[in-house]
């Protein structure tokens, strides 16, 4: 069939559902970014698809260009605080790390 | 048809590559198959004639965070040690769950009556970009960049030692 | 009645001894010790003969007036104007009242000239003589006062005063106890006397012609024709309830048993308050409303009945009694009885003379005992006595003339009141046989006791307690018995015995004042009260008129009728006479020449109607046990009443209050304190329950998320 819009929003829905589930099983506080990694990335993917296929314009893919921005800054603090954690509690399983309960 | 074809080996490289992610034991595999899936985003993008994007992407994603997420995993040693994603939070609930978004979300996709339009002409996209971030999108350009500068010094306050004992 | 004439010298006859009352009354401790007795006696005898002179010149005014127009009124000031009740303190003097304060003022001083000399020895001086001064001002009010409600102010003032000198000797509980037992005695009559003046009121009242000045009375009295109260007819209820508060203040059954016990006061008192003035108001009160008690025939029968029973009932009494005084008392009670007959047969005339006569002789014989009282040094009991003629010959001489004018022997006072009352008794058309029979053996026995007491006080040999009677008795006190060996009494000092002396010519001479006139006589006195009275025996209905000229010609016809004497009255009287004389026989047999042993009556019939009759037929016992035991023992069940089921609910409620506290209290604390606690807790439970979400894992945090916007893609989904 016709690549059409919707193959590229099915593909980036199943890279949204890796993400969810990424973000959902990973014990790895890095493994955890990741997930989040491939969240931003399905919605860039949305982003220019309907950049492409919604008529003219580079809305959309100037939106996708500030998420990287903002993925790249958020890879970065979060990289530096799971740094930090791991100084604190020799580990970055995120099993272990639960002293902040109620 | 060579264009669909194509098309579905790279959708197909990335969503691998994302389950991949998803599913591996190994934290260091993980981050691998985060590079292929990136790359693969990058392709999409050339797909959708924003050229400038996917090489952004290519730049920023996969040589800057998926370096740095490298740098982070090798600091936080014990590699081997560490049993990645260690799945007793339970995969069940989660595939579940992932189920249910997924139904809903492509059940919205599929009955949305989205504003489609005749494809235009695949034309460069620099010059575009470049023109409406320093026109239209001037304001969120300048506070991405001051929102970069805020991340690069938090990054460093967070990661400096403590020295003082 | 004609108008009275306006004086204004009345009021002095009152105010002067109320003035001597007061100075007494106040100063009286300061004044004795500064001026010593003396001085007290003048400031209180002084204002009595001021009295009794006044009253001389009113009765002098009188005299100079014609029949229908004798009436003097002075007005002393204004006292009630409320509706139609208009009382003001004024003072009139008729005929009648003008014998009353002549008797009142001139028995009144003799009797202050011999206190004096009674009391000598009495610390408490002044206020003896303070108290008589009031008595005197009282009765005066009461005699003088020309509305019931005066008449009552002065009713109650004697009353007062007689409580205050029978209980003048207070220290003895006995004295105390004599005088409040006469004043609450006298509070029951007057009562009766109360309602009686209420209901006379209101009855005048119910035309609009509402009074109580007695005048006006008199005048309207026909009003109350046909009116009635509860079923009685208005006089005869008015009048009974006014004779009741006569019984009480004058002695009669049911109330006279204050009398005797009323001895306990000073001997001058019992002379003037229960023999000659406050005794006799209860008399002096009917005549006065004479035309109001013969509208009520009823009344007057019970009247005439209860004065018989009376006077026949206390003289069985007197027979017995060996107190000196007692038997004087008793015999006060049966001449008052007398007196009553007269009034109730219609006799007023004849009863206000018995009154008059009664004042004179029983005044001379209650000081004739006090002067025997006085020189025995306080003994009164009639066995220690004996053959005092002796030794107080004056004293002797008195009562033993005032003794014949009681037992109603001619020519004395006594025989002419009294004899008048039986033959009135005998032929009014409200009087009967028996009352002049029971009358007559009643006059015996008076005669009988009352020479029994002569013959044991002044005959024979002296039995006192200093006498050689009991032999061993003086040899036992050997030695310094004849130190204060055998006092003889001797006669009273003159202070004494010139009143006693003044008054025995009063019992043989006033007599003749009303002789009738079946023995040539001119029947002064009645004469001179028929103005005032209703015109004797007859029976004057409302309608017949009221006019001073018919009235007139009623008591001339009555001077003509006895002119004719009725050979019947001639008959009467030599009956009566003779069976005073036969009653003093018997006491001469008796108890001078011993011929009859006494011992044989006391003791006939195993002593019972001796018994019954000294112990004055147990009435006061009765009395107590009925109506005293009965009124302590409602009060005791009303305060029992009270303490338990009163209090009992108010303690009732106070312990309710408090369970209701306790209870409140309980709810308090579990109820409401468990509320606040259970918030408490349910907080603290949901708390611990919301920690939980705080797991810090952080997957749980992202599984939040992911939820959440599932739930938000859902919702917008539906």
């Amino acid at each position: 069939m016709e690549i059409g819009l919707h193959h590229f929003l099915v593909v980036s829905l199943l890279v949204f559902l890796c993400g969810i589930f990424t973000v959902l099983t990973r014990r790895n506080a890095i493994g955890v970014l990741m997930g989040v990694e491939l969240i931003l990335n399905s919605a860039n993917i949305n982003y220019i698809a309907f950049s492409r296929y919604g008529g003219g314009g580079y809305d959309g893919q100037i939106f996708a260009m500030f998420v990287i921005m903002l993925a790249a800054a958020e890879a970065a603090i979060g990289l530096a605080i799971v740094l930090g954690i791991y100084r604190q509690f020799e580990s970055i399983d995120v099993e272990n790390i639960d002293t902040l309960r109620g | 048809m060579i264009y669909a074809a194509l098309f579905y080996a790279i959708a197909g490289f990335t969503v691998i590559s994302a389950l991949g992610v998803a599913l591996s034991t190994n934290v260091v595999y993980s981050a691998m198959a985060l590079m292929g899936t990136l790359i693969g985003a990058s392709g999409i993008y050339v797909f959708l004639a924003a050229d400038f994007v996917a090489v952004v992407q290519l730049l920023v994603y996969v040589g800057g965070i998926l370096v740095l997420t490298l740098f982070a995993i090798m600091l936080t040693h014990q590699i081997a040690e560490v049993q990645v994603s260690n799945r007793s939070v339970g995969r069940l609930p989660a595939f579940a769950l992932v189920v249910l978004v997924g139904v809903a979300m492509g059940v919205a996709m599929f009955r949305a009556p989205w504003h489609v339009e005749p494809l235009g002409e695949a034309t460069p996209t620099t010059y575009g970009i470049g023109d409406s971030f320093l026109n239209q999108y001037l304001l969120p350009f300048e506070l991405a960049s001051i929102v970069l500068l805020t991340a690069l010094v938090g990054a460093i306050v967070l990661s400096r030692k403590e020295l003082r004992g | 009645m004609s108008d009275p004439i306006e004086v204004g010298y009345l009021r002095w006859i009152i105010l002067a001894p109320l003035i001597g009352a007061t100075i007494n009354g106040l100063f009286g401790t300061r004044i004795q010790k500064a001026a010593g007795k003396n001085a007290i006696a003048v400031i209180a005898v002084v204002p009595v003969l001021i009295s009794f002179v006044l009253a001389l010149v009113a009765f002098g005014q009188l005299l100079g007036l014609e029949p229908e127009r004798r009436f003097l009124l002075d007005t002393l000031s204004q006292w009630i104007h409320i509706g139609h009740l208009n009382v003001d303190f004024a003072f009139w003097v008729d005929p009648l009242s003008a014998v009353m304060i002549l008797v009142i003022t001139g028995i009144g001083g003799l009797i202050h000239l011999y206190s004096v000399g009674y009391m000598h020895e009495e610390p408490s001086f002044w206020r003896y003589f303070a108290y008589l001064n009031l008595f005197m001002a009282a009765m005066l009010t009461l005699v003088l006062g020309d509305s019931l409600l005066v008449l009552f102010v002065g009713w109650e003032g004697v009353g007062l005063c007689s409580y205050a000198l029978i209980g003048f000797w207070y220290k003895d509980l006995a004295n105390a106890t004599a005088g409040s037992k006469a004043f609450i005695v006298n509070r029951i009559g007057d009562f009766g006397f109360v309602v009686g003046m209420f209901a006379l009121f209101w009855a005048l009242d119910q035309t609009g012609q509402g009074t109580l000045v007695v005048r006006e009375i008199a005048q309207r009295v026909h009003l109350l024709d046909g009116q009635t109260l509860w079923g009685i007819a208005l006089p005869t209820f008015v009048t009974l309830m006014l004779f009741i508060g006569a019984t009480g203040k004058s002695a009669q059954i049911p109330l006279y048993v204050w009398l005797p016990d009323a001895m306990a006061g000073p001997t001058p008192v019992s002379a003037l308050i229960h023999a000659a003035t406050m005794v006799t108001a209860g008399v002096y009160m009917i005549g006065r409303l004479s035309f109001l008690f013969t509208m009520a025939p009823v009344t007057l029968g019970v009247i005439a009945t209860i004065g018989i029973l009376t006077a026949f009932f206390a003289a069985t009494i007197g027979v017995a009694q060996n107190d000196i005084k007692k038997v004087l008392a008793y015999s006060t009670v049966s001449q008052l009885g007398f007196m009553f007959v007269a009034m109730g047969v219609g006799a007023y005339s004849a009863g206000i003379f018995h009154l008059f006569t009664h004042a004179f002789f029983k005044a001379c014989l209650f000081l004739g005992s006090g002067s025997v009282i006085h020189a025995l040094h306080h003994e009164q009991d009639m066995r220690h006595m004996g053959g005092l003629r002796k030794y107080m010959p004056i004293t002797f001489g008195t009562f033993f003339v005032s003794t014949l004018a009681i037992a109603g022997m001619p020519p004395f006072a006594g025989f002419f009141s009294k004899d008048e009352i039986l033959w009135k008794a005998f032929t009014s058309p409200h009087g009967a046989g028996w009352i002049w029979a029971l009358g007559t053996l009643t006059a015996g026995i008076t005669a009988f006791y009352m020479f029994r007491q002569v013959f044991m006080v002044f005959f024979g040999d002296y039995r006192g307690a200093h006498a050689g009677h009991d032999t061993h008795h003086a040899d036992a006190h050997g030695a310094h018995g004849g130190a204060h060996a055998v006092q003889q009494p001797h006669e009273s000092p003159g202070l004494m015995t010139g009143p006693l002396i003044i008054l025995a010519l009063g019992a043989v001479l006033v007599g003749f004042l009303n002789v009738p006139g079946g023995l040539g006589g001119s029947h002064l006195f009645e004469t001179w009260l028929a103005p005032v009275l209703e015109a004797g025996h007859e029976v004057a209905p409302a309608h017949e008129p009221h006019g001073a000229v018919a009235k007139l010609e009623h008591a001339a016809e009555e001077t003509l009728q006895h002119a004719e004497h009725d050979p019947l009255e001639y008959l009467l009287m030599a009956v009566s006479v003779l069976v005073a004389m036969g009653g003093i026989l018997l006491a001469w047999l008796m108890y001078v020449k011993k011929a009859i042993d006494p011992a044989r009556f006391s003791e006939a019939w195993a002593g019972v109607p001796y018994r019954l009759v000294f112990e004055k037929y147990y009435v006061d016992e009765i009395y107590q046990a009925v109506f005293i035991r009965g009124t302590l023992g409602l009060s005791k069940a009303l305060s029992a009443f009270d303490r338990v089921v009163i209090d009992g609910i108010v303690n009732g409620a106070a312990t309710l209050t408090r369970l209701i506290a306790v209870a409140d209290g309980a709810f308090d604390r579990i109820v409401v304190d468990g509320a606040v606690n259970l918030v408490g807790s349910v907080t603290m439970w949901i708390g611990a329950r919301a920690r939980q979400l705080q797991t810090g894992h952080i997957y749980s945090y992202l599984y939040a998320i992911v939820i959440g916007v599932v739930v938000i893609m859902f919702a917008r989904l539906l």
